[in-house]
């Protein structure tokens, strides 16, 4: 399978990564020679082999439920969370207008 | 008195313990080394030598209020810009995350300050770990400390803890964290003629580690012998509820078991990783090894693992579709760079942030991570993957019912000139091809150095082990260490 500009484009979209026409013109053969590459693992028999979901067998565990059992990953940490936002405002992350 | 900075872990620890020097008298010489090498090698993205004073400081009260002392203690290291360090900049050497200061701290550097380790700087690496030659950074290359012989071009020092190596190999550092996606701890330790483990998948935690690709990424040990790799590790590794994929595991004292007698053990060659072209010293290498077990005792096997030219295709589906996913959290909105164009809506100040923020290799990983997992291509490029990634591990696990480790070289050649690969990203990629297979498998995997090419270059020796089996992995490689006798180390020009 091979992408041209306008699946680049569509990509980069999906992405959320702008990119300029001569950008996407750029990375067409770029993307092209990778996929042409991993193409090569379609020739492997595949036949009844699971797709791997661990690579090493564990087991899901789940935190004790209790509020703040730990207090480094629970709650009532608000400064903290927001002391690296680039756009702070009222204890929120501030963010564009998304409603018109 | 013997220069501080010749010395590795043990030593200094023990020099410490025993009042030979203070712990102080190390953090001392090493941040001058450090302050002196910043200029040439660009190894750290900030140095940080209060740090490793205030804890060598805490080292030297301990001792003197006959405290006991932890493993790590008066040890100053290098920690690579991928774990989260409370109130440091923490940047994994993307633009994305410039100024970033974690209100926390990993599990990994946690443990180490605890163990009375301290933090000389934030080491340089490929930008979210993602190449092989530390030339990603946003944040300039770093700069082998090797060079060719009366040669005055700039090497790479391998990738993406490219910052590790140099550190640990010029003697600024005796020794430094790594993380190891798909030999990101291994290659670059080849390259610069030192030691470094990937333990199993899970050994060690990955919270607060800046993620790439979550089912393959582990920290590890760089430092100069196999010692010092399996103090460092006892250190890092261990049980962390925080992490879902942490084995819930003892540590083994793998420091105090260490033993190069290989009697008794079988070691697996594998007649896949010959290539065809080989570089003839690195198979030459590769037969010293042999050689060298055989020595210790091991009985050689011949083995196959015969889905191995399909691991570096699989990784490089299987890694960018994480890297996809993990990466969509830099948004602009909660940490790190935004880029809000006039009049921009969410939406453009996304995909303007991102477009600002991510270097090109970043970017296209992500762009193929994003295609192999879109609708319609997701089974036939990443399940595809996955299976072919469940064979690969397969092969392991029926190559190790007759042998206890495997050998093989660790990277295709010895370290290449800054700017002979990156201008082909497949070219780039294919570095990998020896330590990636041990990745998709999560299995424990070290390199040593066996010694110097025809152009006076470092070469590692790659052992592979059964999952949880780092002990036979280390003790494997302080039988090859024994051996190769390896004490060239770069001459100072910087």
């Amino acid at each position: 399978m091979s992408v041209d500009t306008a699946t680049v484009a569509k990509i980069a979209s999906l992405s959320r990564i702008k990119m300029t026409d001569a950008e996407v013109a750029a990375m067409v053969p770029e993307l092209n020679g990778i996929l042409a590459w991993v193409e090569q693992l379609s020739e492997v028999d595949v036949t009844g082999i699971e797709p791997m979901t661990a690579v090493i067998p564990n087991t899901q565990r789940l935190r004790e439920d209790v509020v703040n059992a730990d207090p480094l990953t629970g709650g009532n940490m608000r400064d903290a969370v927001l002391a690296n936002a680039p756009a702070a405002e009222h204890g929120f992350f501030g963010v564009p207008k998304v409603i018109e | 008195m013997t220069d501080l900075t010749d010395l590795g872990i043990a030593a200094i620890r023990k020099g410490v313990a025993d009042g030979e020097f203070s712990a102080t008298e190390v953090a001392t010489a090493f941040n001058a080394a450090v302050a002196e090498a910043q200029g040439a090698l660009n190894a750290f993205i900030v140095t940080t030598p209060e740090k490793a004073l205030d804890a060598a400081a805490k080292v030297d009260a301990d001792r003197a209020a006959g405290k006991p002392l932890g493993k790590m203690a008066g040890v100053p290291i290098g920690m690579k810009d991928l774990f989260a360090t409370h109130g440091v900049q923490t940047t994994a050497a993307s633009k994305i995350l410039e100024g970033f200061k974690p209100q926390y701290e990993s599990t990994v550097s946690a443990k180490l300050w605890d163990a009375g380790a301290g933090m000389l700087g934030k080491l340089n690496l490929d930008q979210f770990a993602m190449g092989s030659s530390n030339e990603t950074s946003a944040f300039g290359n770093v700069i082998s400390p090797w060079r060719r012989p009366n040669d005055t071009a700039p090497l790479a020092p391998g990738g993406s803890s490219g910052g590790s190596s140099t550190a640990v190999a010029a003697r600024i550092a005796p020794a430094a964290t790594g993380t190891d996606t798909g030999g990101s701890i291994r290659q670059p330790a080849a390259f610069t003629g030192i030691a470094g483990i990937k333990p199993t998948y899970g050994r060690c935690s990955r919270w607060g580690v800046v993620a790439f690709a979550s089912s393959l990424d582990q920290a590890g040990p760089m430092a100069r012998d196999v010692t010092d790799c399996a103090i460092m590790l006892e250190v890092m590794a261990g049980f962390d509820p925080k992490d879902s994929t942490s084995l819930d595991m003892p540590v083994p004292a793998w420091s105090a078991n260490l033993s190069g007698d290989m009697k008794g053990k079988k070691v697996g060659i594998p007649r896949e990783y010959r290539l065809d072209g080989m570089d003839p010293d690195v198979a030459k290498s590769w037969d010293d090894g042999i050689a060298w077990l055989k020595d210790a005792g091991a009985e050689i096997v011949e083995i196959s693992l015969p889905h191995t030219k399909y691991a570096l295709p699989a990784y490089y589906i299987i890694a960018p579709a994480e890297a996809s996913s993990n990466l969509a959290r830099y948004d602009g909105v909660r940490y790190g760079l935004r880029d809000l164009p006039d009049g921009a809506g969410l939406q453009d100040m996304y995909a303007a942030t991102r477009a600002a923020g991510f270097g090109p290799e970043v970017k296209r990983r992500i762009m193929i991570g994003t295609y192999v997992l879109s609708a319609g291509f997701y089974d036939a490029y990443y399940t595809q993957a996955q299976k072919v990634r469940a064979l690969i591990a397969r092969d392991f696990t029926r190559a190790f019912e007759q042998v206890d480790v495997i050998l093989a070289p660790t990277a295709p050649s010895s370290a290449f000139a800054l700017g002979e690969k990156s201008a082909d990203p497949l070219e780039m990629y294919l570095n990998d091809v020896f330590s990636v297979p041990a990745s998709l498998a999560g299995l424990p995997a070290m390199s040593v150095p066996a010694g110097l090419d025809r152009s006076g270059l470092p070469l590692g020796l790659q052992v592979i082990g059964k999952a949880f089996d780092e002990q036979g992995v280390l003790n494997a490689g302080l039988a090859l260490e024994a051996r190769a006798g390896f004490t060239a180390r770069p001459e100072k020009w910087w």
